[in-house]
Parts: structure tokens; sequence; C-alpha cells
């Protein structure tokens, strides 16, 4: 157990590249190392992380992605998600693939799930992961990121053939075991939908233990023509749960994309969800939910880069903010010189319930071609106090009123999960959580 | 049922009603007219409860119960109703989730168990038809993307399924074609017994045409300045309120 310190990472390095000798990977984790020490973890000068102080969590010491723990299937079934048993099941450990505690319930010519190395080895797979591996760094300059790409390691590689269609979703749980130390942990994946493949995928973060946990991941998305993705993430572990992570969705051909990220509970959270529109006409959507009480802090950073004509984007994100929270909303659009008759829109919308509560917004909209439908807006306010009456002149009273006009609020969001069981289960954690919170 | 005794209300430190008497027995339509301003809505949003309003002196008996003690829920489980001026639309709340909730919460107050739901679909088929309200907007968020009678109607409706037994009419009539006015106006027709009372806030005839007060009160800068039956509402009608003005504009201030 150490702290973050460059010495120390330079070390773990070295004994992870000796230890691993597949080419790719080295490569790929050299060129992740290389970004690392040239631009560093970011300061709140950087204007990416303004409002999320990262560079606090490298002042403490943490357990570098150990493989020792005490993680098993009982520990696991307090995670699960409803509907698990009709669902493919992959589960991290402090951010390594446990292939023992996952169940692969597709059959094998539906979807491959293997560790990252072994696809690295495997003449089907190399190709792909030579093409794709690592592309997101194009986009993310950053130290945070670079460490992840670093320590490619124990990571796993979803394949879903050509016309197949997925039909159970897939689940991720990534779980910190921090019952006798902080974790590291740094889960790495590329998702590969061949043409006109369909996969829903769902993940989710638990901490096992009470201790801090640092996860920094980075999923990398490849889907290809006509392929249908829809992303959920459901984030609400415990307070001392601190992440980063990116999802860097490809689009590289004609295709569709639908996410929604939902963050209830947890320490310091940062959300890069990121979508490259590589050919012309393809389609997104994306949502978000924050619905925080306590201190969590929850930063959604999403960008739509529009780098062919004819595409489609929709982002709607909403943030409900209790207590001592902080929220961060930044929506960046690119619309590139070639990008003509792209619609792109976005929205975000806050609701204060504290005075110590805040949130802060910023649209960026960087359009350079001149024939695009582009727009986007946010709002941050109260509670609709007229509404609230209403429903108190009914006889509802106050603090049933406030969550009727919440859970409305929030389902704007909530009702596009199109997994009902996942839909129902959100749901219920949120309507339990505003009967708690609001009185 | 309801009695008010010289009610002074402020609301951001500016005096509205200055000295409010008024009685009310079940059975009874009272019509409360007067120009713009002269306190109409404020006395509405007092009775309902409306916390930005302040009352700085009187009291009100709702029921034998001391109402300004009572919160805006809690005035509705016993009894009251108040059908807004301008109903509020809330986008993602189902109307009949609303409702439901709504009438369970009075139940509760009450000690009855909760209805089914069964028994309340029946309840609102059967109200539904009374108010001629059209059930596809019951489906919908409540008042959300509602025509100006809509609006209306779902208040009317709201009634009907809450059973108050004191129900205020804020500008009910206002921005309603004549169509809409006599459904609106027959809903509540249906609903008057001898149990129960209304109160008509109203700046016109037109609605008092259908509905018939007992009695009708002119309010003009905080206090009601004259009382009488409905053929006090015709003679304003007749006159305007430019007479009440000449008559007490310079005394009451």
């Amino acid at each position: 157990m150490a702290i973050l310190q460059t010495a120390y990472i330079e070390e773990k390095f070295d004994t992870l590249q000796s230890s691993h000798p597949n080419v790719l990977l080295n490569e790929v984790r050299q060129k992740g190392f290389q970004t690392y020490q040239n631009v560093g973890i970011p300061s709140y000068k950087n204007e990416e992380w303004r409002y999320t102080p990262v560079s606090n969590l490298f002042k403490q010491s943490y357990s570098f992605s150990e493989k020792v723990s005490t993680i098993n299937q009982a520990s696991v079934d307090a995670f699960r998600l409803p509907d698990s048993a009709t669902a493919n099941e992959l589960v991290f450990v402090n951010g390594l693939y446990n292939p023992l505690l996952s169940n692969i319930r597709s059959a094998a010519n539906e979807m491959v799930i293997i560790s990252m190395e072994e696809a690295a080895n495997d003449i089907r797979f190399s190709d792909i992961l030579k093409e794709h591996l690592g592309k997101s760094s194009l986009y993310l300059q950053d130290g945070i990121h670079a460490l992840n790409t670093s320590f490619i390691n124990g990571g796993v590689f979803v394949y879903v053939p050509k016309k197949v269609q997925v039909a159970l979703p897939l689940y991720i749980y990534h779980i910190a075991d921090t019952v006798q130390n902080p974790v590291l942990a740094q889960p790495r994946s590329l998702i590969y939908l061949a043409e006109s493949a369909e996969l829903k995928l769902v993940e989710t973060y638990k901490t096992a233990g009470s201790s801090d946990s640092f996860t920094n991941e980075v999923m990398e998305v490849v889907v290809a023509g006509n392929a249908v993705f829809e992303y959920y993430k459901l984030q609400n572990d415990i307070a001392v749960a601190n992440q980063v992570n990116t999802t860097h969705i490809r689009q590289i051909g004609k295709s569709y994309v639908h996410t929604v990220v939902v963050t209830l509970d947890g320490g310091m959270v940062r959300n890069n969800t990121n979508i490259i529109m590589e050919t012309p006409g393809n389609e997104a959507h994306m949502y978000g939910l924050y619905l925080l009480k306590g201190n969590t802090h929850a930063d959604n950073h999403t960008l739509v880069d529009n780098r062919e004509p004819h595409c489609f984007s929709n982002e709607l994100y909403k943030g409900v903010m209790d207590d001592a929270t902080t929220g961060v909303f930044s929506g960046k659009i690119y619309v590139r010189p070639q990008a003509q008759k792209i619609n792109a829109y976005q929205s975000n919308k806050n609701i204060l319930l504290s005075e110590k509560a805040s949130v802060n917004t910023k649209p960026q909209l960087e359009i350079f071609a001149d024939d695009v439908k582009c727009s986007h807006g946010c709002t941050i306010g109260r509670l609709d106090e007229e509404a609230l009456f209403y429903l108190r002149s009914r006889g509802i009273d106050a603090a049933q009123a406030k969550a009727m006009l919440l859970q409305a609020f929030a389902n704007d969001v909530i009702e596009k999960i199109k997994i009902e069981s996942l839909r129902e289960h959100i749901e219920t954690l949120i309507v339990n959580r505003l009967s708690v919170q609001i009185s | 049922m309801l009695s008010i005794q010289n009610i002074h209300a402020a609301i951001e430190g500016k005096e509205i009603l200055k000295g409010i008497n008024l009685d009310i027995q079940p059975g009874e339509v009272h019509a409360i007219m007067g120009p713009n301003g002269s306190g109409k809505s404020t006395l509405a949003s007092v009775l309902a409860g409306r916390e930005e309003y302040e009352v700085t002196e009187g009291s009100i008996e709702f029921l034998g119960k001391n109402m300004l003690e009572l919160s805006p829920e809690e005035r509705a489980r016993e009894g009251l109703f108040l059908a807004f001026q301008y109903p509020v639309e809330i986008p993602g709340v189902s109307t009949t989730n609303f409702i439901k909730s709504a009438l369970n919460e009075k139940r509760k107050y009450h000690g009855l168990e909760p209805l089914d739901a069964v028994a309340f679909l029946k309840l609102m088929k059967e109200k539904m038809q009374l108010v001629e309200i059209d059930k596809a907007l019951l489906t919908r968020s409540v008042n959300e993307g509602f025509s100006g009678g809509e609006k209306k109607k779902n208040e009317i409706f709201q009634m009907a399924m809450l059973e108050p037994k004191l129900t205020i009419l804020d500008e009910t009539d206002s921005g309603l074609d004549i169509d809409a006015l006599r459904i609106v106006a027959s809903g509540v027709n249906k609903l008057r017994s001898k149990d129960n009372a209304i109160i008509v806030i109203t700046h016109y005839q037109r609605l008092l045409d259908y509905l018939q007060p007992d009695f009708v009160h002119v309010l003009y800068k905080g206090r009601i300045v004259k009382s009488g039956t409905k053929e006090l509402a015709l003679t304003l009608e007749d006159q305007g309120y430019d007479y009440i003005k000449e008559e007490f504009g310079a005394t009451t201030i």
C-alpha cells in the first residue's frame, strides 16, 4: 500500500511491463505511460477538471489493483441487479476481471468474453485490439486516463459477432474490496459490436468494506454499421467510493447508441461519456440523472463529436442536489467543418434542495459547419412552489408532494431505461431515497 | 361551518385584507365580487393556507377548528377545496395517481381505509360523467397541455372526487367560453347539497346566472362593503363597480 506518487507508479509500471510480455499491450501501455509522464495528474487549473479536485485522490495510500481478495459468489450476491439469473454477469474485483465469479450465459457464438491478454494473443481478435485499443487517448490527453492505459492488465474484451442480437443483457459488477486496505482499481474493457449486432450493457459499482476506493475506469466501445448499443450505468456506492470513469463510444458505421447514466450515491464521481460519430448518419441519445445527498460530488462531462454529416444526437441530463452535494455538467458538442446537416440537442436541468448544494453547468458548442441544427439549454432552480402548493391544497402532505415532484423530474431520465427490471429497480431506489430524504 | 372574524392579511408587508367578516352555513352559496385588486384572490389564498400571506389579525374557524393553525393539506383533509384560478401544470405526475393520493390521504385522515384500485376506478367513472370530462385527460400529467376549459373542468372533477365541505371557486369562470362555463357550472350545481357550502369568487355575473347564490358580498379595498342577495350582483352588472368606488372609495382608505 502506498501513496500514488510518481516513483511508486513508475516502479509498478516497470514491474507490469516486464511480467506481461505481450508486444501489443506493452506498446499501448508504453504510450499511455508517456502521456502520464508528460501531462501528469490534472490540477484545478485544468479547465476540464476545474470543479473536480481529482488530485486530492492522489494524496492518500491505496493498494494497487491487488489480486488478493476474499470476494466470493456470496459476496457478489449482495450486489446483483434484478433478473441477474437471465443476464450475462461480468465481475471485476479491484479492477481485475474475475472469470470465476462471472457467469456468461449466452452461447459462445452469440458473444465472446475473454481477458484482454487472451484477446491480444488470439489471431481472431488481435487485429481489432491493434486498431481500437487505446483510441480514446486521442480525446483524453490527461494523466488520469493515461494512468489507466499504463496499467492495462486484467481487463476484458467483449465481442458481439455480425447480426447477433444478444438477448441477455450484460451486467458488469465492479467490486472494490476495501476490507483490508483502501484500493485503487483500474478496470479496462474493449467492447466491439460487429455489423448489425445488438448489445445491452449495464455497469454498476459496489464496495465491499468501508475504506476508501478509487476506481479509474476506461471502457472503449466500437459500434459498427447498423449495430445498436444500449448502455446503462448505475452508481450507488458508499460515500468513500471515488471514481473517474470514461465510456468512450465510437460509431464507426451508421449505428444507434443509447446511454443512461444514473448517479445516486458515492464520493467524488466523474463520468466522461464520449460519443464519436465517425461515419455519416449516426444517431445517439444520451441521458443522465444525478440525485445526490450528503457530500457526494458528481461530475458529468459529455462529448458528442460530429465528424461526418447527417448525424443526430439528443442529450438530457438532470440533477437533484440536496445537503452539501456538488454537481458538474459539461457538455461539449463538436461539429466538424464537413459535418453538415447534423442535428444536435442538449439540455441540462437542475433542482437545488439545499442552501449548501451547488451545481456548475457548462454547455460548450463548437460548430464549424454552417448548415446544422444545434441547441442547448440549462436551468438551475428550486422545486416549483406553485406545484407544491397545488398538491398540498388537495391534501397531500408537503414531504410527499415534494417526493412526487422530484420523482416526476427524475422520471424524464429514468423512463429512458429500456430494461424493465433495471428501470423498476432504479425507480424503487429513488422512491426509497426520496421518502427518507425529504421529511 | 366557516366563521371569518376581522381578518387582516398582508403580503410582503403590504396589508391587503383590512378586516373581513363572513359567516357561512352548510348548504349556502356565497358570491364574492369586487373590482380588480380588491382582495378577492387574497381571501382565497388565506383560506387555502398559502404561506406567503401573513394573517396579522383576526380569526377563522372552520368546522369548529382554528383554521389558521392548520397546514394547507390539513385544511384540505378537513374538507376545504380551492378551485384554482390558474390550475398548475405538473409534468410527469399522472392525474389519476395524484387524485388517488389526495383521496386516500383524506380517507386516512378520517380513519378510513384507502380505496382499492377497483373502487377508485368506479368512483372516477361516476364522477367523470358528472363533470363531462374526457377520460383521456386523466391519463395525462396533471393539467399538462390542457386548454383553459379543460383545466377548469379538471378542478371541478377533483372537487367531485374529494367531496369537500367547503369549496372556493376562485374566478373559475375566467377564460371560459360559454359552453365550458355551462359544463363547469352544471358540474358545480350537481355537487351542491344541504351539507356543503360554496364560495364563488368572481368578477362577473355570468357564472352567478347558473349558480344562483344565496348571498352576494362586494369586496373593496380589503373589506366587505356591501352584502345582499343575488339581486346585488345584477345591480353591479348594470352599474359596474364605479358606484361602489364612489360610495366607498374616499372613506375606506
